[in-house]
């Protein structure tokens, strides 16, 4: 057994040397195309593998379950309730029609019926809502071989977990220290870069250097989330002066449109690793960072956002109104805060393919870390940006209607559900205003028709 | 593996379910993941902060009512078995004639059982009767005003 040291030792520094050498490979293919913003491809060769592996598993698992004689679990396809959209009013008069034998004119101000509606309206919000699905990732058609999507448990077969364990290797031994390397090598080529362009003498050269310092280090990570984006409409990419908005899904929103653009960031001032970022980033450009404190008062919040961009030679400011991570499969309520500024808004809408990797981030069950370790497993974050043509308020409309409208723009072309409804929702209990609303349109409806039997 | 919807919810269990409301196999896993999203706490059972915490159900005038009727005498967690029986009850009236089964219970989404439903949802003090004063208390939480004259179903 001894005589096998000397050999243990040439194998363990051959399988070192081979180790570093395909990493600073790597590296290399992967670190200087960042650089120069150049591609070659093998995102999109590895994307359209993956397809080709998810088709065919969710055959197998299809296989299976025919089996079984089940059918498998598909979230959208086997709805469970058959929603009509119609008023209160049609509801009630509907009801109030087939139970009653009266003639329809003598209209009744109260039926024991009405309360049908009410009652089914309830239990077809507690079967399904529109809004508490929105703070938990996607649900996904077929399996994409994470064990974090699956819910057909019953009918994998053998190959099938093969072919997973297989995934995790991949997924856990190569790519994510292949990952971590980049997220590395990025972040601290930023904190590095910026450090160094602050020196400088505020002028063009400066300018220069700045923004492709920061548009490097974020292609190096863009391509530590192995992400493929595909932008649209580049021509309406924002420019100085104007407010960038976008719906939001998670952190990694900024790092994708600041990889193709130069933004000014708005947000609070952290601590820790997150903190250097900042005030290296700030030392090159100028972002808008705020204290905790100042963070409550609007009235400061809107004067420092209005003197940057009043300031032409600052940079579009990148704000996601929404206020919170939603689970891109809708847009939520837009706060109006950034709307009564005055600027130009520049809307970009952002839609992810959670096929690949969900990128939502559910902030009240994953901390930051384990989210971004989730992100570094999955096979890829894939999306699809598309630049608005640009939004001003017009003359008779306020800051909350035109939010409303830069909000259904976003909607329509990302394809995501526009709701009306504030993401604030997730952590807080909704307003009393809103159940007044709704007691409202019933008691219309009846003390309405009371009103008019006593004028005639 | 994680924590997923099948997981959780045995085979036998699901055939009582079946057996017992009438839902399909891909409605009762449905269902049931809807159950473990809204059970935030993760100890199987729903309270009435779960139910609350739906937007849409709190804005609803007699939302705490719908609540209440999930809820047993007394108590203050209603698990999945429980779940699915009030849910039951909307389901749709099938044609029973081919099925008809003279000695079983009746099924809970009968005409019947479902104005039993609706009446208790009027009836606060379960003591099945609807009294006056119940009833204006359902008018109090629709807003309306109390001087009202009613006219009751025949």
């Amino acid at each position: 057994m001894f005589l096998l040291l000397p050999f243990d030792s040439l194998i363990v520094s051959l399988l070192g040397i081979s180790l570093t050498v395909l990493f600073t490979l790597l590296l290399v293919f992967i670190v200087v195309p960042a650089v120069f913003g150049v591609s070659f491809g093998i995102r999109k060769f590895y994307m359209n593998t993956l397809l080709k592996v998810f088709a065919w598993a969710t055959l197998r698992m299809e296989r299976g379950a025919k089996e079984k004689n089940h059918q498998l679990y598909k979230p959208y396809t086997n709805g469970i309730i058959a929603k009509d959209p119609t008023s209160l009013e049609e509801e009630i008069k509907e009801i109030r029609r087939s139970g009653s034998s009266k003639a329809l004119d003598a209209a009744p101000e109260f039926e024991l019926s009405d309360i049908f509606y009410f009652c089914r309206k309830g239990m077809e919000t507690i079967m399904d809502d529109e809004v508490t699905k929105r703070f938990s990732a996607e649900e996904l058609e077929s399996w994409n071989l994470l064990s974090r999507t699956n819910y057909n448990f019953h009918y994998i077969s053998l190959r099938l977990t093969v072919l997973w364990g297989l995934g995790v290797l991949v997924r856990y031994c190569f790519l994510l220290p292949l990952r971590i390397a980049l997220a590395f090598t990025g972040i601290s080529l930023l904190v590095a870069g910026t450090t160094v362009v602050g020196y400088l003498p505020n002028g063009r050269f400066k300018e220069f250097l700045s923004k492709h310092v920061h548009l490097m280090c974020y292609r190096i990570c863009v391509r530590a989330l192995t992400a493929i984006i595909t932008y649209h409409d580049r021509k309406n990419r924002p420019r100085n002066g104007g407010i960038c908005v976008a719906n939001h899904t998670s952190p990694i929103d900024v790092i994708i449109l600041a990889s193709d653009g130069y933004y000014a960031m708005v947000g609070q001032v952290h601590g820790g690793l997150m903190g250097v970022i900042q005030r290296a980033m700030v030392k090159a450009c100028p972002h808008v960072w705020f204290e905790r404190s100042e963070v409550k008062d609007r009235h400061l919040v809107a004067k420092r956002l209005t003197e940057h961009v009043q300031d032409k030679s600052k940079l579009p400011i990148l704000i996601f109104p929404e206020g919170t991570c939603i689970n891109n499969t809708s847009v939520m309520m837009f706060k109006k805060g950034s709307f009564e500024i005055g600027a130009t808004v520049y809307p970009v809408a952002i839609k992810y393919d959670p096929q690949f990797g969900d990128a939502f981030w559910n902030s009240s069950k994953y901390g930051m870390v384990t989210y971004l370790l989730r992100m570094m497993t999955s096979w890829a974050i894939v999306c699809s940006v598309w630049y608005l043509p640009p939004m001003t308020r017009e003359a008779e409309e306020d800051a909350v209607q035109f939010a409303n409208r830069v909000k259904s723009a976003i909607a329509r072309k990302g394809g995501l559900v526009d709701l009306l409804w504030d993401g604030g929702l997730k952590r807080e209990k909704v307003k009393d205003t809103f159940k007044e609303e709704q007691q409202k349109l019933y008691s219309k409806m009846i003390v309405g028709n009371h009103e008019d039997r006593s004028r005639s | 593996m994680g924590s997923r919807a099948s997981t959780l919810l045995r085979d036998e269990e699901l055939e009582e379910i079946k057996k017992e409301t009438g839902f399909s196999h891909s409605q009762i896993t449905r269902l049931y993941s809807r159950f473990t999203s809204l059970d935030k706490g993760e100890n199987g059972t729903l309270s009435r902060e779960d139910f609350q915490r739906i937007p849409e159900l709190a804005i609803n005038p007699l939302g705490d009512r719908i609540i209440n009727a999930f809820f047993p005498e007394g108590e203050d967690q209603v698990n999945f078995r429980g779940f699915m029986r009030t849910l039951a009850h909307f389901r749709p009236i099938e044609d029973n004639e081919k099925s008809k089964d003279m000695n079983g219970p009746e099924p809970l989404n009968s005409r019947s059982n479902k104005l039993h439903f609706a009446f208790r949802l009027y009836d606060l003090d379960k003591d099945d009767k609807i009294s006056r004063d119940e009833l204006l208390q359902v008018l109090e939480k629709v807003d309306v005003e109390q001087k009202m004259s009613i006219r009751f179903l025949h």
